[in-house]
């Protein structure tokens, strides 16, 4: 195989070095593994806390329900990828199947499947959850240096390769109509510019969890449980004495029979923004003001796509690289809903399942792919007073699922979305937009598909919505009325368990959250480094 | 197909009620969270549903046409058993429905599915897309997700869509 002797595969090379990795797969009895700190989720926020707590000394297991994976394993084919590293296939949906939700499952979460867009969190939001959630020391200058710690370690920088002609048509059409956009800042290190980053990286350049954070956690010592389903967490008193874990089969789906006790003094949830009020919720966690699992929030993301008369082959090339934040900077963040432009990536099974349509219409626009420029508007929800997010519940087998409706006001920013999106592609040479709406088709001009997106009906399953960013459920807050967990992340009522993930945030972030997850965890891990071994935390180095 | 089209207008709460049931019935026979099983009824229908979904993207010579639908069920029933078991078993709640003489003709407006023609199997699909009810409506997303994303995802049919696939050295 050439790509063994060309790609160095550091999970290979730790594997043969000792790491100590369990696969609850291949358990044929019942387990129990004690640690200092169990950390449930090895994503964004999970493998940031296990790399601190590591280097601090302490020993560290981290618990995920995917599988470990490795740039060999990566062969940027969407069939395999989709089942072996997202959240039900990536065909996770909303409880009335009216929004799908593309997560990672697999080492490293969504970090491993993400399309490298680094964002700080914007200052605006950090203001709203400063006035909103009494959360004092959510300062821009107080992150600042957390969020530096994190770039230097990722290696979240400019990217100095020009854009593919997918992203580089946002820029031009909104150039033409005197619309600011900027370049997106990525976590990569010798990017190839393949463009298969939804599919794991197949060069080990993304600055994932999967190749940085945990094989660091790793190499000092913390073990690593995969196919392992945390389940509940199992209370003495006010302290989580152990949590319990089902065994799942190398599928992933079906469970072995088999079960894994952990103990630990502390525990960290970090299983991302469904997953972990869920687990909350089957483990009974005091919630005495009924916070827990609500709201939860979507970036809400609608989609139109435009036909050029050239190739564009929007499969090619860094995925996401152009945005514009003009349609949130300008507007007030708890009036209208504002939204950030960007661009995905469009591969065969993203592309076809996302396009509308059934039979001739649906086969003329597969034939149309390398023409197609798609561009993307994520609706910053939370801020507005009727913008309240959705709900995490259980379902009858103990499954989360996560209740979400479009409010009238995520319906209105979903419109007009459409129409700046229609009235950019137009501006950048477009022949045809389809707005991705049941009721919609492909309109030759501006004018044509103006009046067209003002008459559609916005309603679930007519209007395409998805969402790659899921938030809150287990908000913090300076305020136990308005927050189940504090501003140092601990939940409160419970002496040993802290949340360190996307579930913490009072609202959505309004932009691409992975650099928000990094930096303010990075600050939660080293508070509580500091608190169990009594020590200054070690600072992460790139 | 106007009278298909009349019988969808009419199903309303019925309809729905019918859904539910189906779904009740087979769990009662299925306790336990269970793999997704394709039987002959459902190959039936998902033979029928396939050429309507992807239209002109099949094959038209008879029998590669026949040899192309036959792959693309099976396609479709290993996409099915990719997903969690909840969802495998929606998605089995579904097809037993539409195997189910009553349901499939009041809800589908589609005699049996071997008889169906293709203009009556698109009337049925659009008629579900379009529906009121969302429970419908996401009947044909899934449908339509899982038809369209196996078949897509089969690096036989990327040269129809000038998808030149990955870089062949890392793939």
């Amino acid at each position: 195989m050439a790509q063994e002797n060309r790609i160095p595969d550091p999970i290979a090379a730790g594997l043969a070095s000792g790491w100590q990795v369990v696969d609850a797969a291949t358990l044929t009895g019942a387990r129990t593994i004690e640690a200092d700190v169990a950390i449930i989720g090895s994503g964004a926020g999970g493998g940031v806390t296990a790399e601190i707590l590591a280097l601090a000394g302490l020993k560290v297991l981290i618990v995920e329900e995917g599988a470990l994976k490795s740039s060999r394993d990566f062969k940027m084919r969407e069939a395999d990828a989709y089942p072996a590293l997202y959240q039900e296939s990536a065909a996770r949906k909303t409880r009335d199947k009216a929004i799908n939700i593309l997560q990672g499952r697999t080492v490293g979460g969504s970090t491993t499947v993400n399309w490298t867009s680094s964002f700080r969190t914007p200052p605006a939001t950090l203001a709203f959850w400063q006035r909103e959630f009494g959360l004092r020391d959510y300062t821009q200058e107080a992150l600042a240096p957390w969020f530096a710690m994190m770039e230097r370690r990722l290696h979240i920088a400019d990217w100095p390769t020009p854009p593919n002609t997918n992203n580089d048509l946002l820029r031009q059409g909104a150039d033409k109509l005197g619309i600011p956009t900027a370049a997106i800042r990525r976590n990569v290190n010798g990017c190839w510019n393949l463009g298969y980053c939804g599919m794991g990286c197949p060069t080990n350049a993304k600055q994932s969890m999967l190749v940085t954070t945990i094989p660091s956690a790793l190499k000092h010592g913390a073990t690593l449980l995969t196919h392992a389903r945390a389940e509940r967490l199992v209370w003495q008193g006010d302290r989580a004495e152990s949590l319990l874990c089902t065994a799942l089969g190398p599928d992933g789906i079906v469970p072995t029979g088999q079960h894994v006790v952990v103990r630990a003094r502390h525990f960290v949830v970090a299983g991302g923004a469904i997953n972990s009020p869920a687990l909350l919720l089957r483990s009974r966690a005091p919630d005495p003001h009924s916070l827990l699992g609500r709201r939860t929030f979507l970036h809400p993301t609608v989609i139109s796509a435009g036909r050029f008369a050239q190739k564009v082959e929007g499969f090619a090339g860094a995925p996401q690289t152009v945005y514009s934040d003009h349609f949130l900077e300008t507007q007030a963040i708890d009036g209208p809903v504002g939204f950030k432009l960007e661009v995905p990536p469009l591969h065969p099974v993203l592309f076809s399942t996302t396009m509308a349509g059934f039979g001739e219409v649906h086969a003329e626009t597969m034939r149309q792919f390398p023409h197609i420029h798609a561009t993307l508007a994520l609706l910053r929800d939370g801020f507005h007073e009727d913008s309240r997010g959705g709900r995490v519940h259980l379902r009858g087998d103990g499954s989360a699922e996560l209740d979400y409706t479009m409010s009238p006001v995520l319906w209105d920013g979903a419109r007009r979305a459409l129409l700046a999106m229609a009235e950019i592609q137009f501006a950048a040479g477009a022949l045809t937009v389809t707005p991705v709406h049941e009721q919609a088709r492909a309109y030759a001009s501006w004018a044509e598909a103006r009046e067209a997106i003002a008459a559609l009906p916005m309603k679930p399953m007519q209007t395409r919505v998805a969402s790659a960013h899921v938030m809150g459920g287990c908000a913090m807050s300076g305020d136990e009325r308005s927050g189940v967990v504090d501003g140092a992340g601990r939940y409160r009522g419970l002496a040993n368990v802290s949340v360190h993930d996307g579930s913490l945030f009072p609202t959505s972030i309004g932009a691409n959250p992975q650099l928000s997850i990094y930096g303010i965890t990075a600050r939660l891990a080293s508070g509580l480094a500091q608190q169990l071994t009594g020590r200054p935390a070690p600072r992460l180095e790139a | 197909m106007i009278s298909s089209r009349r019988s969808f207008l009419k199903i309303g709460l019925a309809g729905a009620a019918m859904l539910a049931a189906g779904g009740l019935i087979y769990r009662q026979f299925q306790p336990a969270p269970q793999r997704f099983v394709l039987d002959d009824s459902g190959r039936s229908m998902l033979a029928a549903v396939i050429p309507a979904m992807l239209g002109s993207a099949l094959p038209q010579a008879a029998a590669e046409r026949t040899a192309s639908i036959a792959q693309a069920v099976e396609q479709v029933r290993l996409a099915i058993l990719g997903l969690p078991l909840a969802a495998q078993k929606e998605v089995q709640d579904l097809f037993n429905l539409l195997s189910l003489a009553p349901a499939r003709r009041l809800l589908a407006g589609i005699p049996p599915w071997e008889e169906a023609s293709a203009a009556q199997v698109a009337d049925f699909l659009q008629g579900w897309r379009m529906h009121r009810l969302t429970l419908l409506q996401g009947a044909y997303h899934a449908l339509h997700d899982l038809i369209a994303g196996s078949w897509y995802a089969q690096p036989a049919h990327w040269q129809a869509i000038g998808y030149p696939g990955p870089m062949k050295e890392l793939s």
